[in-house]
């Protein structure tokens, strides 16, 4: 079912989820995307270049967080634009998880356009991993 | 070596056709937890007017990240890769990707400003399908601290 769009209102809430991620999340998303920067799964790498550890690549948090967009939309295919800044790393403890929240509420509604922009708010431990985090649907 | 300024403005030729396959989107869609059929099943892609399985939203990055490489892995281009930052991402989408896909990227470098000890480098991909019709613009940037920053 796809969201009619005369239905919807700014403010609204499309849902939250939570995601917990591991070592072994950033391993599978090393090799599914080919990025392959040590920083994301090597300890000795990441403390070399000044990080509290192991984090998990910005793009994992960023194609984590879309599909609350997608499901919602029906049709992640709807999902016509997405664009993040990547505030704050994700560190990844071993053993262990990184928990990470996520909830999206409806930013605007463009009726001429028909489309519908939903803001994201990603965070890990209470901090904001994720600025300006907007997905624009054409539902 | 400091970052090229140079390279500014400066736009490659279209990359060597890349074939979306369909078992890596499925592999892709499940490393970033998206599990709707449309990125799995065919027949569910099918019925939602799809050729085939579809890429989720951020797939695309995997196509320009090997455009992107063409300045990031250039020496030229003068970027330390150890003290590069991914600051930003977009993705525009004009159609969604498909399994099947045979897709071209031609890489802008839209910018590259200094300040502060940092350097912001701005890329575009810009996708496109077999037929030449434009299928995703991907934008992004890099923060690349500066010697002793």
């Amino acid at each position: 079912m796809s969201p009619v769009l005369a239905d919807l209102e700014v403010g609204q809430l499309i849902g939250e989820r939570t995601v917990e991620l591991d070592r072994r999340a950033l391993v599978r998303y090393a090799g599914a995307s080919g990025d392959l920067n040590p920083i994301h799964w090597n300890e000795r790498v990441a403390a070399e270049v000044g990080l509290p550890g192991v984090i998990a690549h910005g793009m994992l948090t960023m194609g984590t967080a879309v599909g609350l967009v997608g499901d919602w939309a029906g049709d992640p295919g709807k999902v016509v634009d997405y664009g993040v800044r990547f505030t704050r790393p994700v560190p990844v403890p071993d053993p262990g998880v990184a928990t990470v929240e996520i909830s999206g509420v409806i930013g605007a509604i463009d009726a001429e356009q028909a489309t519908v922009r939903i803001d994201l708010t990603v965070t890990c431990d209470g901090t904001r991993v994720l600025g300006k985090a907007q997905a624009l649907v054409r539902p | 070596m400091g970052i090229n300024l140079e390279y500014a403005g400066r736009s490659y030729p279209a990359t060597a056709p890349y074939t979306v396959g369909r078992e890596h989107l499925r592999d892709f869609a499940s490393a970033v937890g998206a599990e709707h059929l449309v990125h799995h099943d065919v027949d569910a892609a099918r019925s939602l007017g799809y050729p085939d399985v579809i890429a989720p939203p951020t797939f695309a990055v995997v196509i320009a990240q090997r455009a992107e490489a063409q300045l990031v892995e250039d020496p030229e281009a003068g970027i330390d890769f150890s003290r590069v930052v991914h600051a930003d991402e977009r993705f525009t989408h004009h159609r969604p990707i498909h399994a099947g896909d045979q897709l071209s990227t031609v890489l802008h470098v839209d910018g590259i400003v200094e300040r502060a000890g940092l350097a912001m480098v701005t890329t575009r991909c810009e996708i496109s399908a077999a037929d030449g019709a434009p299928v995703s613009t991907v934008r992004s940037t890099l923060a690349v601290r500066g010697e002793g920053a």
